[in-house]
């Protein structure tokens, strides 16, 4: 169980995360969702620790993840596909997918995991010798989540997977996380501008606005809010 | 054919051809063993600059270094016993370039660990500074033992003569087989990921400043033993060898070669050492001429000569080829 406690983070003078608290239990799929800087990317790499928090916790387990550094939180488990995908562009889809597993010894375990993500997206496959800079969006999201699967995490973040890629892309994409989730048991937390089809899959969710939690609860009540309708599903 | 063979086989021929570097005209072969230098220069400041990412102004320092503290103990251990006549000169210059090159290292750990928090322009300008920092330092030392002038300021600094075709060539051969075998390690894909994208590398688990400054540690090393055989080639070193103007030089093979193409360095070292001889007979419009073939190259190919192409991969994609057919 990820549990975060009351965290503030700030660059420089401006507060970013005002005391989030927010749980993910254990093989869940939880939503953050929000508005353009409401501080989701905030949460999340402060989470991998590429942010350091003022205050407030984060734990896994038993540790304490605020004073590890991103190496050290990425060998206890936790893995991140980021914002804007962040693929290594000269990379070749192959070597992107081995840096996932850059921690990682077992070389037989690679080769099983690196099968997986093969048959998960067969697109990948195709074109593992091709460099990760001249993928098409959508190639490069399903490129960042493979990688990140590769570390063999026990939570895995995702940073708006729908960002910038087609429509019914989204839609795979969004059935492979499902499909992690249920095959692999992995924990996730998706954060997302798309709410609708970030609550279509989550079990619970939490609504953020300007570093604070407003809302939580059911995915499926969420869905239901009115409030959450009005400002994140549209008004159908 | 494997590239360990490619490797045994080059260095096979190094062999053969240093048998008959006597009969060289004198000119051609300093132009000749000054690319040999180049070479090593521009193969590890390609580990710093282009396979890294971080654009470093400052490797004429370590060379500077790695030449200075050579040559001191090359001057040492020649006066203490251990002269030229020791085994034709090879364990004192062997022990001469080893040393130049951890105190090179040593200087680069020293600069890396703080300045490579800072990117991009900033870190060109800090190692800027530090060369520049190297020079005076190296301008102000002079000090005798036993009578034997060491360093001399800015006098300059005699150096007994021990480099050879083998040495030179020898060295760049190693510099290029560890550089080339390091990125294509598991563990040297680290340093791409860190030139690629930083925080990505971060969140995939590269301890990203740790990778900078070995990139920086080891690229300096070989500055050193580059400035090593330099100074044993010369036999005349002042701190004006070790200007950012030489470091400036380095980047450009870098560049025009083609940041991250080991292939592509070697060929501009090549190149860019023989360009300036070959204009000579221009006289005083050399530099000009020279300059624009640069601004020529670089609108042609922006990506360098080779683009990002490795010497491994290279091979890689022609057994692909071949197997395709």
């Amino acid at each position: 169980m990820l549990e975060i406690k009351d965290l503030h983070v700030s660059y420089g003078q401006i507060a970013a995360l005002k005391g989030i608290s927010l749980s993910v239990p254990d093989h869940a799929i939880v939503t953050l969702i929000g508005a353009n800087g409401a501080g989701k990317t905030t949460l999340l790499r402060t989470i991998s620790g590429l942010l350091k928090s003022k205050s407030g916790s984060i734990s896994l387990g038993d540790s304490e993840l605020t004073k590890c550094a991103p190496h050290e939180i990425v060998a206890k488990g936790i893995a991140q596909s980021p914002e804007g995908r962040m693929i290594f562009a000269n990379l070749t889809v192959m070597e992107n997918l081995k840096m996932g597993a850059f921690l990682r010894k077992d070389t037989d375990g690679i080769a099983t995991d690196m099968e997986y993500v093969f048959s998960m997206f067969p697109r990948l496959k195709e074109r593992h010798a091709q460099q990760g800079g001249t993928l098409s969006g959508g190639e490069q999201q399903m490129l960042a989540i493979g990688r990140a699967l590769m570390s063999k995490p026990k939570i895995l973040l995702l940073d708006e997977p729908s960002l910038g890629i087609a429509p019914i892309l989204v839609r795979t994409i969004f059935q492979k996380i499902v499909e992690i989730n249920h095959n692999l048991g992995m924990t996730v937390l998706l954060v997302e501008q798309n709410a609708h089809m970030a609550l279509g899959i989550a079990s619970h969710g939490y609504v953020i606005e300007t570093g604070k939690i407003v809302l939580e609860g059911e995915a499926s009540w969420l869905a239901a809010n009115e409030e959450v309708k009005k400002a994140y599903l549209g008004s159908v | 054919m494997r590239p360990q063979l490619i490797f045994a086989l080059i260095f096979a021929g190094l062999i053969g051809l240093s048998l008959v570097t006597g009969k060289i005209d004198p000119y051609y072969y300093t132009v000749i063993i000054f690319i040999g230098i180049n070479i090593t220069m521009a193969t590890s400041l390609n580990l710093i600059n282009g396979f890294t990412g971080q654009f470093s102004l400052g490797h004429a320092g370590f060379m500077g270094v790695g030449a200075y503290v050579s040559a001191i103990a090359s001057t040492f251990l020649t006066t203490h016993g251990l002269g030229t006549e020791v085994m034709g000169g090879v364990p004192v210059m062997a022990i001469a370039l080893l040393v130049g090159g951890l105190a090179a290292a040593l200087t680069g750990l020293a600069v890396g660990i703080p300045s490579l928090r800072l990117k991009g322009d900033y870190l060109a300008i800090v190692t800027l500074g530090f060369n520049e920092i190297i020079r005076v330092i190296i301008q102000n030392v002079d000090f005798k033992i036993d009578g034997i002038s060491y360093v001399g300021g800015a006098r300059g600094f005699a150096v007994p003569q021990l480099s050879s075709f083998l040495w030179v060539f020898g060295i760049a051969l190693v510099a290029i087989y560890f550089v080339e075998n390091l990125i294509n390690s598991t563990y040297g894909r680290g340093f791409l990921a860190v030139r690629d994208d930083e925080v990505a590398a971060e969140a995939m688990g590269v301890h990203t400043t740790r990778f900078k400054v070995r990139a920086f540690v080891i690229g300096s090393f070989f500055a050193g033993i580059g400035g090593g055989l330099f100074a044993h080639f010369i036999q005349y070193i002042t701190p004006d060898n070790f200007t950012f103007l030489k470091s400036i030089e380095i980047v450009v093979m870098v560049i025009l070669g083609g940041m991250g193409s080991t292939y592509g360095v070697i060929l501009a070292a090549i190149l860019l050492t023989i360009m300036p001889e070959a204009l000579r007979e221009f006289s005083e419009y050399r530099m000009i001429i020279y300059s624009l073939m640069l601004i020529v190259l670089m609108i042609a190919r922006p990506q360098g000569l080779f683009g990002s192409e490795t010497f491994t991969r290279f091979f890689a994609k022609r057994k692909a080829a071949a197997n395709k057919v």
